[in-house]
C-alpha cells in the first residue's frame, strides 16, 4: 500500500477534519446565531451569515414574556426525577451486581422496558393520570421519568459497582459494619464518579425528552422543548423565540457533557465501551 | 464466588429489600399501563363512549385492514433502513480520520459530539431554520451553484421532505456512532493489524478479516441502540413536518399520537401499541440470536 509521507498525510487528515467538524457544527452556529439577530436580520435574504452584534433582545423577550418558566419546569422536573432514579437505581443495581438477585431474568426484563416505544407507554399513562388528576402536574412527569430512566441507571450502576474491587466489602462487613453501611459507607463513595456520570446523563435523556411532556403537560409545567414547538405557527415562526429559547435549553448541556468528556462514550454506549 | 456466598449471611432479606423501590416504580409506571391498554384493546373506548364490554378481536381485525397504520410503519422502516447505514458508514469513516493521533484531537472529538447531546426537538427546530425556503443558508448555497434563486419548500415538497429529515436524523446521530466506533477502533490490537498486513492482506481484507470481528460487539449495540432509537422516531420529524404533507412523513409513533390525543381512538390505539410491540419483541428476539451479544 501506498503511504503518503507523514507530514503530508497529517494536513490531508487535518483539513479534513476541520471541514467535518465544520459542516457538523454549522447548524448549532446557525441556531445560536440566530438568537442574536435582529429581527431584519433573521428576515434578510441572502441571509445575515453573521450577526452585526450580539444582542440580546430576544432572550429579553422570554424573560419579559415569562416563557422562561418553562425552563424552570424542566430543571424542577429532571432534577427530581434524575435524584430519584439515581438512588433507587443505584440500590437495585447494587443488589444485581453483588447478589445476583432476580439472575438474568431480573436484569433482562429492567432492560427491556427502555425498548418500548414512549408513545406506546404514554397512552395508557395518560388516560391513568387523567383519572387520578396527575395531567399537568409536576409529580406525574416526575414519576414518568424516574420510571423511564430506571434500567439506564440500574444498567450503568451495575457496571460501575462491578469494577469496584470486593475485598474492601469483605473487610468492612468483618469489621462489624451492616450491609447498608457497607452500602452507604464503601461502596457509594467509591463509585461516586460513574455515579455523578450516570446522574448528568440521567439528567439530560429528562431535559431533553418531548413525547412524555408534549403529552401530559399543558399550561403549568410545559418543559422547555414543548414550548419550543409552540412557536411553530401555521402562517408564520417566532424564529427568533425558537432560536433564544433552544439556545438557553441547550446551553448547560453543552457545559455538562463538555466536563463529562471521559465518561462520554460509556454514557452513551449503555456501558458497552469502558471508554 | 459473591459476597454473599463468602460472608455470613445474617440480613437475608436486604437484596430484596434494595429492588423493591426499582420493582415498584417500573410495574405502577411502566407495566401496569401497558397491562391497562391490552384490556382496552378489547374494549370499544373512544372520545364519546365508554364501553367496556368485551368485543373480542374486533380493533385487531381493523387493524389489519388499516391502510394508514401499515404505511406508518412502512414510513418508520424507511427511515431506519436510510439512516441506520449512512449514520454507520459516515460514523466508520470520520472514527478513521480521527483514529490516529493528531494535535487537538480532544477538542475535534468533543466538538462533533455536540449534536447528539441536543434534545431531538430543539435539532428539528434547529434544521427548520437552515431548510426556510427564504430565509435559511441551505437554499442561499444550493443558489450559488446554480444560475437562478433556489426556492426549495423542504419540509412541505413531497419530493423533499424526507431528503430533509433524514438529514436532520444523519446529522444528529452520525456523531453517536462515530463516538463509540472510534473508541472501538482504538482498542484493536495493532499488532494484529500489522500482522495481517505483512501477510499482504489489503484494507478490506484487513477490515473484514481483523478488524470489523474486534469492533463488532461495540458496533453490534450502537446499532442496535440506534434501531431502537429510529423505530421510535417521533421528535424530528414533528418539528420538521408533523407526519405531512398529508401523511407521507407518518411514523407509526406520529400516527399513534394522532389517533389516541387528536381523535381520541383509545381502543384503537391501544390495540395498535400492541401490535407494534409484539412485532418489536418478536424482531429483537431474532436479532439478538442472531447478532449474539455478549453480555
Amino acid at each position: 500500500m501506498m503511504r503518503p509521507d507523514r507530514g503530508t498525510g497529517l494536513a490531508l487528515r487535518y483539513v479534513a477534519a476541520v471541514a467535518v467538524t465544520l459542516l457538523f457544527l454549522f447548524p448549532v452556529y446557525w441556531l445560536f446565531m440566530i438568537s442574536f439577530k435582529t429581527p431584519e436580520e433573521i428576515f434578510a435574504s441572502p441571509p445575515v451569515w453573521w450577526p452585526k452584534s450580539l444582542q440580546l433582545a430576544n432572550y429579553a423577550v422570554l424573560f419579559k414574556d415569562g416563557d422562561v418558566v418553562t425552563i424552570w419546569n424542566s430543571v424542577v422536573i429532571a432534577s427530581v426525577s434524575t435524584a430519584a432514579a439515581m438512588i433507587i437505581g443505584t440500590m437495585c443495581a447494587y443488589s444485581i451486581a453483588r447478589f445476583r438477585t432476580g439472575g438474568n431474568f431480573f436484569t433482562d426484563w429492567l432492560l427491556s422496558n427502555r425498548m418500548v416505544p414512549p408513545i406506546v407507554i404514554v397512552f395508557p399513562v395518560f388516560l391513568l393520570y387523567v383519572k387520578v388528576g396527575l395531567v399537568d402536574s409536576y409529580l406525574g412527569l416526575i414519576l414518568l421519568y424516574t420510571a423511564f430512566n430506571l434500567p439506564y441507571v440500574v444498567w450503568m450502576m451495575r457496571g460501575y459497582i462491578q469494577d469496584i474491587p470486593l475485598e474492601l466489602e469483605e473487610s468492612a462487613l468483618v469489621d462489624g459494619c451492616t450491609r447498608w453501611q457497607v452500602f452507604l459507607r464503601v461502596v457509594l463513595p467509591m463509585a461516586r464518579s460513574g455515579f455523578f456520570a450516570t446522574a448528568v446523563f440521567t439528567f439530560v435523556f429528562a431535559w431533553n425528552e418531548f413525547i412524555f411532556a408534549l403529552v401530559l403537560t399543558r399550561a403549568e409545567v410545559t418543559t422547555f422543548p414543548v414550548q419550543v414547538t409552540h412557536y411553530f405557527g401555521g402562517q408564520s415562526n417566532f424564529w427568533a423565540k425558537i432560536a433564544a429559547m433552544s439556545a438557553l435549553g441547550t446551553i448547560p448541556i453543552f457545559i455538562a457533557v463538555t466536563l463529562l468528556q471521559r465518561y462520554l462514550v460509556r454514557g452513551i454506549s449503555l456501558g458497552a465501551v469502558k471508554g | 464466588m459473591t459476597a454473599a456466598a463468602r460472608t455470613p449471611y445474617t440480613d437475608r432479606n436486604f437484596k430484596y429489600l434494595l429492588i423493591v423501590p426499582a420493582v415498584a416504580t417500573i410495574l405502577l409506571v411502566g407495566l401496569f399501563p401497558v397491562i391497562y391498554s391490552l384490556i382496552l384493546s378489547f374494549q370499544n373506548v373512544d372520545m364519546m363512549f365508554e364501553d367496556t364490554s368485551f368485543q373480542g378481536a374486533k380493533h385487531y381485525r381493523a387493524l389489519i385492514g388499516d391502510a394508514r397504520f401499515w404505511e406508518s410503519l412502512g414510513h418508520t422502516l424507511l427511515f431506519l433502513v436510510i439512516a441506520l447505514p449512512a449514520e454507520l458508514i459516515l460514523g466508520l469513516a470520520m472514527a478513521y480520520l480521527f483514529l490516529d493521533r493528531m494535535p487537538g484531537r480532544q477538542v475535534f472529538v468533543a466538538l462533533l459530539v455536540l449534536p447528539v447531546t441536543i434534545s431531538p426537538v430543539v435539532a428539528g427546530a434547529t434544521w427548520r431554520l437552515l431548510f426556510d425556503n427564504r430565509f435559511g443558508p441551505i437554499n442561499q448555497i444550493l443558489g450559488w451553484f446554480s444560475d437562478e434563486p433556489v426556492t426549495i419548500l423542504w419540509t412541505i415538497d413531497p419530493s423533499f421532505v424526507y431528503a430533509a429529515i433524514l438529514m436532520a436524523e444523519i446529522w444528529q446521530w452520525t456523531p453517536f456512532m462515530f463516538l463509540l466506533l472510534l473508541a472501538a477502533l482504538s482498542n484493536v490490537d495493532r499488532s494484529q493489524i500489522e500482522a495481517a498486513e505483512l501477510d499482504g492482506a489489503g484494507f478490506w481484507r484487513r477490515f473484514r478479516l481483523v478488524i470489523l470481528p474486534a469492533i463488532w460487539p461495540v458496533m453490534a449495540i450502537a446499532i442496535l441502540i440506534r434501531a431502537l432509537d429510529l423505530f421510535r422516531l417521533f421528535d424530528v420529524v414533528w418539528a420538521l413536518t408533523r407526519g405531512g404533507p398529508g401523511t407521507m412523513t407518518e411514523t407509526f409513533s406520529i400516527y399513534a399520537y394522532v389517533l389516541g390525543f387528536q381523535q381520541f381512538e383509545t381502543s384503537y390505539t391501544a390495540a395498535m401499541s400492541f401490535v407494534v410491540i409484539l412485532i418489536l419483541v418478536v424482531t429483537i428476539t431474532i436479532v439478538l440470536r442472531r447478532m449474539e451479544i455478549e453480555r
